[in-house]
């Protein structure tokens, strides 16, 4: 009682005290963010409106991540996801779709299975998130640099080496692949 | 900037009723505009500095009417746009067309965040400083093509379309020459890479061997190249394209256009000042840490970053345009194999000198080195 009268002869200025909750609010915000426009992007008509719907998504997950502390995650996602994929995704739709694409739900068949698919997928991630037990980081401090252990990892041959090398395997077999495409029409 | 507010809220009896939270949130948006306001303004005289050198190397005046030697020129050309009607073509897609400056402009400008301008000056000391200016400048792109794509006008789309081929493979070149500062510096922090510089001229990162020697004219001519400048500026060639992705903005969107323009050129020039140039450093051994001899830095940093701006203006106004082609050869054939050899090159040298040179024993070796722990 007596730290609660403590409290009150202090001159607060009439502010109310949001620090403790600020996080939350953020992380509030940011998750209405990602999720909202991943929404707007799912039921855009047009194909590029959901290009760019999703633009706002990836910028709403960057930011979970820096508020997880894991400050290079959030921005290579971002210069990936939007300075990458989304561009090239942009592009293609450039050079082909010219207006509103038809994504074929006019036929009652189709609806139902895209209907039975989406449900079951919910359905899985329902199921996986709710059984995973999730760690809980106790004190939000100042984040720590994660750049080095990032790149340790990725040279260490018992940590992250092996899937690291396999993924770059993969993606020189894509670029070989696009450049004979090319080259081939290129030809004829 | 934590560190000093608490210190701030410490001293001050006042301040210790205002809920902390509170004022962090009140210091980032005064930081953040104080920023938004200097880059403005310089941009502003950037724009002023390109008239008069480019009236200078044809022979002719430029503007010096407005303000002594035409310095308010800017202040002038920005009433005129702002009185000028704000068309939206009737076929452009609406929402797209009004959003796309914004982007831009939030691409341009939120990279100051994270510059140094002063030991200790900077907004947000993050640990990926350097990697947050590559990302987001890569959101321009974004907004370029929303601008070209929504305007729906042939000479926008062919700008916008350029622009992306080039921006997306000159930011190759521009990450890996900026790797080779990274490889020296043991981080991605600016303002530690900047503090590693202080001293003598030689503690540049430029100075610091033959490969870093390459990879900052490398960084550079790429910044030339994803800034669109002369002479790779096919994704607006006036004399071919109109005006590029922004030809059918018109008033106060093409003035944000025009703004996010110079006001990336200003960032990049500050990059290239911290990474390379030593930052604060005046090129000989003064100690600028203190709380206003740091004030000397800013100004120091400041005049580096005219000097780059004013190559940049030099550079646009006597080389002819590139051919796409020509461009694309460039990047890919030419200054993407340029920087990976000077990757691999600056981790040998750095190898090198931690082994057989001694490392931090000798003088030569912890030079050579840079500031590997």
């Amino acid at each position: 009682m007596s730290a609660l009268l403590d409290h009150l002869q202090r001159p607060t200025l009439g502010i109310p005290d949001l620090t403790a909750v600020l996080p939350e609010i953020l992380f509030y915000g940011f998750a209405l963010v990602a999720v909202g426009s991943a929404m707007a992007a799912a039921m855009a008509p047009k194909i590029v409106h959901a290009a760019f719907g999703l633009m706002a998504t990836f910028f709403g997950v960057a930011a979970l991540y820096a508020m997880l502390g894991a400050d290079f995650v959030a921005f290579s996602q971002i210069i990936v996801y939007v300075g990458g994929i989304l561009v090239l995704l942009v592009f293609g739709v450039l050079l082909t779709a010219r207006t509103e694409a038809s994504l074929g739900l006019e036929k009652a068949t189709t609806k139902n299975f895209a209907i039975i698919a989406g449900g079951l997928l919910f359905a899985v991630l329902v199921f996986a998130i709710g059984g995973t037990t999730w760690p809980v980081a106790n004190a939000p401090g100042e984040p720590e640099p994660t750049t080095e252990a990032i790149g340790r990892a990725f040279l260490d041959p018992e940590g992250m080496l092996i899937p690291f090398e396999l993924a770059s395997v993969l993606l020189l077999a894509a670029l070989v692949g696009a450049a004979y495409l090319a080259r081939r029409r290129r030809d004829a | 900037m934590q560190q000093w507010l608490d210190q701030l809220i410490a001293n001050n009896e006042w301040l210790q009723g205002v809920p902390a939270g509170f004022i962090y949130t009140i210091a980032i948006v005064v930081v953040c505009k104080v920023i938004l306001v200097y880059a403005s303004l310089l941009a502003g005289e950037v724009v002023w500095l390109e008239r008069r050198v480019a009236g200078r190397m044809q022979a002719r005046i430029g503007p010096n009417r407005v303000g002594p030697q035409g310095l308010l020129q800017f202040l002038a050309d920005g009433v005129k746009l702002l009185a000028k009607e704000d068309i939206i073509p009737a076929s452009a897609d609406r929402k797209i067309f009004l959003a796309a400056p914004v982007i831009v402009f939030v691409g341009a400008f939120a990279g100051f965040v994270v510059i140094p301008f002063g030991h200790g000056l900077v907004a947000a000391d993050m640990n990926v400083g350097l990697f947050v200016i590559l990302s987001l400048t890569s959101i321009e792109v974004v907004g370029i093509i929303m601008a070209g794509w929504a305007s729906n006008s042939k000479w926008a789309v062919l700008g916008a379309m350029r622009e992306v081929a080039q921006m997306i493979s000159y930011e190759m070149p521009l990450a890996i020459s900026a790797l080779v500062v990274v490889v020296l510096a043991g981080t991605l922090n600016l303002s530690d890479i900047a503090d590693q510089q202080q001293g003598w001229i030689w503690n540049w990162y430029v100075f610091r061997g033959p490969f870093a020697f390459a990879a900052f004219f490398i960084f550079f001519t790429a910044a030339l190249a994803s800034l669109k400048r002369a002479p790779f500026d096919l994704p607006e060639a006036e004399s071919e394209l109109v005006a590029g992705f922004h030809t059918e903005y018109t008033g106060f969107r093409f003035a944000v256009f025009f703004l996010a323009e110079y006001t990336a050129m200003i960032l990049f020039a500050m990059l290239t000042a911290v990474l390379f140039l030593g930052g604060w450093s005046p090129g000989f051994d003064v100690d600028l840490t203190g709380p206003w001899a740091r004030w000397i830095g800013v100004l120091i940093l400041f005049g580096k970053t005219v000097l780059l701006l004013f190559v940049m203006i030099w550079v646009r106004w006597t080389l002819p345009r590139f051919r796409i082609d020509r461009v694309m050869y460039l990047c890919y054939k030419v200054l993407l194999p340029l920087s990976i050899v000077c990757v691999v090159g600056m981790a040998v040298q750095v190898l090198v000198a931690m082994t057989v040179l001694g490392g931090e024993d000798s003088w030569f070796g912890s030079w050579l080195m840079g500031a590997r722990p």
